[in-house]
């Protein structure tokens, strides 16, 4: 396959040249994950994971391994895309931007992780590729191009009050080139501990570029995380990304995912209940139109006992978009007492918009509490007559439906200027 | 305030009011009694203006307007206003957002500046406390996880703050247990004014111990068969309708 031994000639230039100082741990890993990728090569509809999803735009493009950008750019550039003043980090096509983001090293180290690698090379170490599974192709490449990303280790018992930000830019080349960015985030909460993330992915301009992005969480025992993940990134954008969630025992984790952009975007999203007392809720929503197609694998491994899982993901679709959504429930045998709930409702508002909602329950234990339930379809007309029985037009009874299809999602998310800003997303679109 | 004449409805071809007549003066309580299947749901989902359903003869009047010419919101707008037998959830929007919105939908009509949600909440807050309830209800998704009884008494609410000329209750009594009953009733008696009409729909006589008609009509087969005072409610609930529906196909 041309497209594989590309990227494959990309890795022996990127690893000859500018990774070439690695640790020998990290070449291993780095070698592992191409050589990896070589035998998996690009996945393809034949595959049951990829079934609604071609990847042949990313296979047919020469994508160029992005570079540091020569122009850093000013906070007034990326002030659209911020939460106010907390503490942060900017990347922009993969790379930390030191002089716009704020590292800090009290009781949690927020950094990038190619400064970590140097750092706490040991603590980078012990996490770094644990939990992304190699079985996944694109988590492969990613692991092969590892250099920078947001390292984020909040200390054992430490709670860190304000939401941090992880922006991810891609800044589309002058020369034309089509960039590719291998974003690695690693984000290790110690017992007990606390912490918000905010990730968010957007294109300075508009532009064709392609975003690999690879996110491992790790909840020690008795630790709380909030992952939000905002994907708004320029609609010729390609999108892959894999977020991996570890949980240990008693341990909370709310990750809400939505995606905005992008012509193509799959988001593979796995959570892991790997001790008792876990409780994980995954809220997602995608609000697409014209040509867009969104793909959401997500897998919710329930390995022990006692644990708790709630999925919610809404879809809005439009113009000729098509959004799929494949939930699976894990439930490993002894993992008695799990109650997992999934929904997944896809409002359709166009004809020739489509929706395709796959629950996949495997559950191989015997006290256990598992639903799911899926919705596709176009506003309810009695609702629409119940507003317009209220006095509201058409037109704005139609839009405020639908806004409430996304605000549901939106409703559960704590981050007041994040809420605010999805919100005036969600409206902006909606009026157009 | 409303003229129905020779109304005739069909749904899918199929025709369910066949011919009513039915008078309301501005003030007045009207009870529609009948058996399940006689058309009293129907007649208020046409008056509201259903898209499912066909007038396919007759006239309805409000206010010196032809009702049946205006859209759902144009009725609205215009001060009718129909409490839902089954509400419908609206999910992700709270019920205080939604009132707002059709509240400023209104005002817009009428040429008013719309109100922002703290002017929203002082109005809120006095159209409740008028009725006697809390705001409970309010912060949560329109009908979302409501039960029966809830669901009623946001119906209610509505009407209080939409404050309209003509109000069409659609079995808001089924459903609920003896207290809603009383509680829904009371917030209507507190409603009633002189220039407020309501058309009560009801299959039993029950709600009307607590709301006292100025008159009742009894609706079989698409037509209204029978029309009297408060003391024929009485009697239909010793006597049944089967009496006046046979006599309604002799006729």
């Amino acid at each position: 396959m041309v497209a594989v031994e590309r990227l494959v000639q990309a890795y022996r230039a990127f690893a000859g040249n500018g990774a070439s100082g690695a640790p020998a741990w990290l070449k291993e890993l780095r070698d592992g994950g191409i050589a990896r990728f070589g035998s998996l090569g690009f996945p393809t509809t034949k595959q049951e994971a990829w079934r609604f999803t071609s990847v042949a735009a990313l296979t047919e493009t020469a994508f160029k391994l992005a570079h540091p950008v020569s122009r850093i750019p000013q906070l007034a550039e990326i002030q659209p895309f911020l939460l106010g003043d907390g503490p942060r980090l900017v990347f922009v096509n993969g790379f930390l931007q030191r002089s716009i983001s704020t590292p800090f090293f009290d009781g949690v180290r927020l950094d990038g992780l190619a400064q970590a690698l140097v750092d706490t090379p040991d603590l980078v170490r012990q996490h770094l590729g644990k939990y992304a599974g190699a079985d996944r192709p694109f988590a492969a490449l990613n692991t092969a191009f590892v250099r920078d990303g947001a390292f984020v280790h909040v200390a054992a018992r430490h709670k860190v009050e304000e939401p941090i930000q992880l922006l991810f830019l891609t800044a589309p080349s002058t020369d034309g080139a089509r960039l590719v960015a291998h974003p690695r985030n690693l984000i290790v909460l110690e017992r007990e501990a606390r912490a918000t993330i905010v990730e968010t992915y957007a294109t300075l301009g508009d532009g064709v570029h392609w975003t690999n992005a690879v996110t491992e969480v790790v909840a020690g025992d008795g630790a709380r995380v909030d992952c939000y993940r905002v994907q708004r990134e320029s609609d010729r954008a390609y999108h892959v990304a894999v977020t991996d969630v570890h949980q240990g025992r008693d341990t909370t984790v709310n990750v809400h995912a939505v995606s905005f952009g992008a012509a193509l975007a799959r988001h593979d999203l796995r959570g892991t209940l790997a001790g008792p007392g876990g409780y994980l809720i995954l809220n997602g929503l995608y609000l697409l139109a014209g040509e867009q197609h969104a793909d959401h694998h997500t897998a919710i491994d329930h390995a022990a006992p006692h644990c708790e899982s709630h999925e919610y993901f809404n879809g809005v679709l439009d113009g000729r978009s098509r959004g799929i959504f494949n939930g699976r429930i894990i439930v490993r045998p002894g993992a008695q007492k799990t109650d997992s709930k999934q929904t997944n409702n896809n409002l359709l508002l166009s004809r020739d918009a489509h929706a395709d909602s796959q629950p996949q329950l495997e559950i191989y234990a015997d006290d256990v509490k598992c639903t799911h339930g899926s919705t596709v379809g176009p506003l309810d007309p009695k609702a629409l007559f119940y507003l317009e029985s209220r006095g509201i037009g058409e037109v704005e009874a139609r839009r405020l439906m639908t806004y409430g299809f996304a605000a549901e999602i939106l409703n559960r998310m704590d981050v007041a200027p994040l809420r605010a800003q999805l919100d005036g997303i969600v409206r902006a679109r909606l009026a157009e | 305030m409303l003229e129905v004449r020779g109304l005739h409805v069909a749904v899918g071809g199929t025709e369910i009011l066949r011919g009513v007549d039915l008078t309301v003066k501005a003030g007045e309580v009207h009870a529609i009694m009948g058996p399940n299947g006689s058309g009293k749901s129907t007649l208020t989902q046409v008056l509201a203006g259903h898209p499912a359903y066909t007038v396919t003869a007759g006239t309805a009047t409000y206010e010196g307007k032809d009702l049946l010419a205006l859209k759902p919101e144009e009725r609205a707008r215009e001060g009718l206003f129909l409490a839902f037998q089954y509400p419908v959830e609206i999910r992700g929007i709270t019920n205080s957002y939604f009132l707002r919105s059709a509240v400023n939908a209104v005002r817009k009509h009428r040429g008013q500046e719309e109100l922002d949600p703290l002017d929203f909440l002082q109005v809120l807050e006095e159209k409740l406390k008028a009725i006697g309830w809390d705001d409970t209800l309010m912060n949560r998704p329109v009908n979302e996880g409501f039960s029966g009884g809830e669901k009623k008494r946001n119906e209610i609410l509505q009407l209080a703050v939409l404050e309209p000329k003509l109000a069409l209750l659609d079995e808001t009594d089924s459903g609920l247990d003896i207290d809603a009953l009383k509680t829904v009733a009371n917030a209507v008696n507190k409603l009633r004014a002189p220039e407020r009409s309501f058309v009560i729909v009801t299959h039993y006589q029950r709600l009307l111990n607590f709301i006292t008609p100025d008159m009742v009509h009894v609706l079989a087969d698409g037509r209204i068969v029978k029309s009297g005072g408060p003391d024929l409610a009485h009697e239909l609930e010793a006597k049944g309708y089967d009496w006046l529906r046979a006599g309604a196909m002799v006729s």
